[in-house]
């Protein structure tokens, strides 16, 4: 595995993320997301019908994404860009070393691109002797920190504005030392001022791409600081690199698009920057890289086609679902243990590293249903991570305990007069025990509810009882 | 509304009374009953166990299904099929359909099923037309939107129109009342300390409105928010809704004895 995984140990991570002050202050302070989507929604009434659109799109495309990737293909290859297909995370690492070593490039400065997390490539390139330079603030925060991001558009969302000084001051060791770093805007150009002098002296520029259109070749993206743009037109060879499913037939299909990204990803109408690159620099362009490439990655996609995860290829990756995830917002993104959090996270880890990896977190989910109502795919993620339980159930891979309990339980509900016996009996001794007070602090087998909240008492004795007692009637 | 003849007149409707109302507060039960028969519903309450969903959302499909076929056909006969719980009715109204979606027969007879399943405040307002309850309550209380009603089932006004014309008694507005309060069923006993982490969010919010009374629409939810505010020590009074609403209050609130 490219990424260190943590997914399997789940719930140690949601303990530590819990119990872990600096975070907890963070995730509390952490941006508003959610209020500035519901002003930017509330000022376009058409929204509804958007996301509609935005569905019939990315269904169409995915119905027929081999003839759109020929097509993109063919485009790209006319403006003069080569196009790589990786069919797994190793296979695009080997693509990008190698165009490394052709051009002997030591130094790659990246835009913010969630494939090449998933791809693990800072770690291969760092492997290989290449340095590699962020140059997302939030990503160039987290690079400094050693981390992964904890937010699929926010990456460094759980750290806090005294985290970030302490980590530039301990970098940045030529700068005077009583700089005032105390307000976000000198921390900003602190980082714009070390990454100006990365940039013109990078040998590749790396980015990832929110759409990929088969109609012109280009691929866009869309970002807030500018620098993604000049990490692709001013070194001398451009990689981007993308998953399949960013493929869209065309420019005026993303212009649809882009109108549900921003806001439901920021709550802006547009992103600051919406960037589009087609190929090399031609005879006559007064800038723009030497050399296009594009690396476009499986690593389990096509296989998610034709099963019933083909939803989630819709994605485009805003991370509204995050945002109104109460679990998400409980222990943020690496609690999560891989790439992905929240409830896209959910549904998608499993389809790329495994159920068995994968399965704590289509597990790890009240079914609140708050990640589809704002999905602006209209994903519907419960379903798809009850999906997830489902395979599990197959294969009997949850807890021993968990399935013994579910199967003692569906032997009652299945026999409706043995049930209304046992229940009008148990709820009548648990009413008296419990009755007195109201509550249990403390119940059998119930430790995961009575550790953190007492459980309300049964009034004793079931309604179905008291209802046939009292109305003599069987109907 | 025709003067004299209730709206429900005539109407045989099945109480699908829910495993936990069943289990730990048939005064709910009673309660929707009351409100049932004020509105001139004949109601009956053919023999049940669950809706199925805790082994619908653990994976279990096969016993899921064998639930569900037993309460389709335990209600078959009945003209509307009513619980007092957004997430029962959802799985009755919104998930049957779903979960025999690969079988046309059952499918068929799923989707006429579902066709006619309420939430009972839903039922109360939305089919019924009732815009108010002949109730009294003495207190301030505050409201939290369960998950599955609110987003399954679009219960949002319905709820606080009814409270309003109950004698005695303040709405003041929960916020984040949309949030959902960490029960989730199974979770909260598997991801216990990820649910009361949750929960303590919205005991919190609870807190900060002042509000003496907690009502909401789903037993689980108020279970779990009841749970947690008597473990913090707060002094809320938390029920279901349809309690106040069909003003049957003299039992001890969620959570509280008989002794207090």
């Amino acid at each position: 595995m490219s990424v260190a995984l943590t997914t399997p140990r789940f719930k140690d991570n949601v303990h530590e993320a819990l119990h872990d002050a600096r975070l907890q202050r963070a995730m509390n302070t952490a941006g508003n997301f959610v209020p500035r989507r519901a002003a930017a929604i509330e000022r376009l009434p058409e929204f509804e019908a958007l996301r509609d659109s935005a569905r019939d799109i990315k269904n169409h495309t995915l119905a027929h994404l081999d003839l759109y990737l020929e097509a993109y293909e063919q485009r790209v290859t006319q403006a003069g860009g080569k196009v790589h297909y990786a069919r797994d995370s190793e296979e695009a690492r080997a693509i990008f070393l190698d165009l490394c070593k052709a051009r002997g490039a030591k130094r790659v400065t990246k835009g913010k691109s969630m494939i090449s997390e998933e791809i693990g490539l800072n770690h291969a390139l760092e492997a290989a002797g290449i340095e590699a330079i962020e140059t997302d603030l939030g990503e160039y925060i987290i690079q400094l920190r050693n981390e992964g991001p904890s937010h699929i558009i926010a990456p460094a969302i759980h750290v806090t504005r005294d985290d970030i000084e302490a980590d530039f001051r301990k970098a940045h060791l030529h700068l005077p030392r009583d700089r005032d770093l105390s307000q976000p805007e000198t921390l900003l150009s602190e980082a714009r001022e070390i990454l100006r002098q990365k940039f013109l002296s990078a040998d590749i520029g790396v980015t990832g791409a929110n759409f990929l259109i088969a109609e012109t070749g280009a691929s866009v993206i869309v970002t807030n600081e500018g620098n993604g743009d000049l990490t692709q037109i001013l070194p001398k060879v451009h990689v981007v690199i993308a998953s399949l499913e960013k493929i869209t037939p065309t420019l005026d299909d993303v212009a649809q698009l882009l109108r549900v990204l921003a806001r439901s990803a920021t709550g802006q109408d547009m992103s600051v920057y919406t960037t589009l690159s087609t190929g090399p620099r031609r005879a006559g362009d007064p800038d723009g890289p030497e050399e296009y490439h594009v690396i476009l990655l499986d690593n389990g996609r096509s296989s998610m086609l034709a099963g019933e995860f083909s939803d989630m290829l819709r994605c485009i990756r805003c991370g509204a679902c995050m945002n109104h995830c109460p679990v998400y917002q409980a222990v943020g993104g690496h609690a999560y243990g891989w790439v992905y959090p929240g409830p896209m996270g959910a549904v998608l880890t499993p389809s790329l590293i495994g159920v068995k990896d994968g399965g704590q977190l289509p597990n790890a989910s009240t079914f609140c249903g708050r990640c589809e109502s704002v999905c602006p795919m209209k994903i519907p993620l419960p379903k798809m991570m009850r999906h997830w339980r489902e395979r599990e159930f197959e294969r009997h891979l949850e807890p021993t305990p968990v399935r013994y309990g579910l199967g003692l339980w569906a032997f009652f509900a299945t026999r409706p007069a043995l049930y209304r016996f046992a229940t009008n009996v148990a709820t009548r001794a648990m009413a008296l025990i419990g009755g007195g007070r109201g509550r249990f602090a403390w119940a059998p087998l119930a430790g995961g509810w009575t550790r953190y909240r007492d459980l309300p008492a049964p009034q004793g004795g079931t309604f179905q009882a008291r209802w046939r007692a009292k109305s003599g009637a069987v109907n | 509304m025709s003067q004299g003849s209730p709206p429900g007149a005539g109407l045989r409707v099945g109480l699908f009374v829910t495993c936990l109302v069943d289990l730990m507060r048939p005064s709910v039960g009673f309660a929707a009953v009351k409100l049932l028969e004020d509105a001139g519903c004949k109601v009956v309450v053919p023999a049940q166990t669950c809706c199925g969903q805790p082994a619908y959302n653990s994976g279990d499909r096969a016993d899921a299904k064998a639930i569900a076929r037993q309460t389709m056909r335990a209600f078959a006969g009945c003209d509307y099929i009513v619980a007092p719980s957004g997430s029962c009715g959802g799985m009755l109204a919104k998930h049957y359909p779903e979960l025999f979606a690969d079988e046309p027969d059952a499918s068929r007879e799923a989707v006429a099923f579902a066709a006619k399943c309420r939430e009972i405040v839903s039922f109360l307002t939305d089919t019924l037309g009732v815009e108010r309850v002949k109730a009294r309550y003495e207190g301030v209380a505050t409201y939290h939107d369960s998950c599955s009603g609110l987003r399954e089932l679009g219960i949002r006004a319905q709820p606080r129109k009814l409270l309003e014309s109950v004698d005695g008694l303040r709405l003041v507005e929960l916020e984040d009342s949309d949030v959902c309060c960490g029960f989730g069923g199974t979770f909260a006993v598997k991801y216990g300390e990820l649910s009361g982490a949750i929960v303590a969010k919205k005991t919190d919010r609870i807190a900060a409105t002042g509000a003496d009374t907690l009502l909401a629409g789903d037993l689980g939810c108020l279970m779990n928010m009841a749970g947690k505010l008597s473990r913090e020590g707060r002094q809320i009074r938390v029920r279901h809704v349809i309690e106040v609403l069909a003003g049957m209050t003299d039992d001890p609130p969620i959570g509280e004895g008989a002794a207090k």
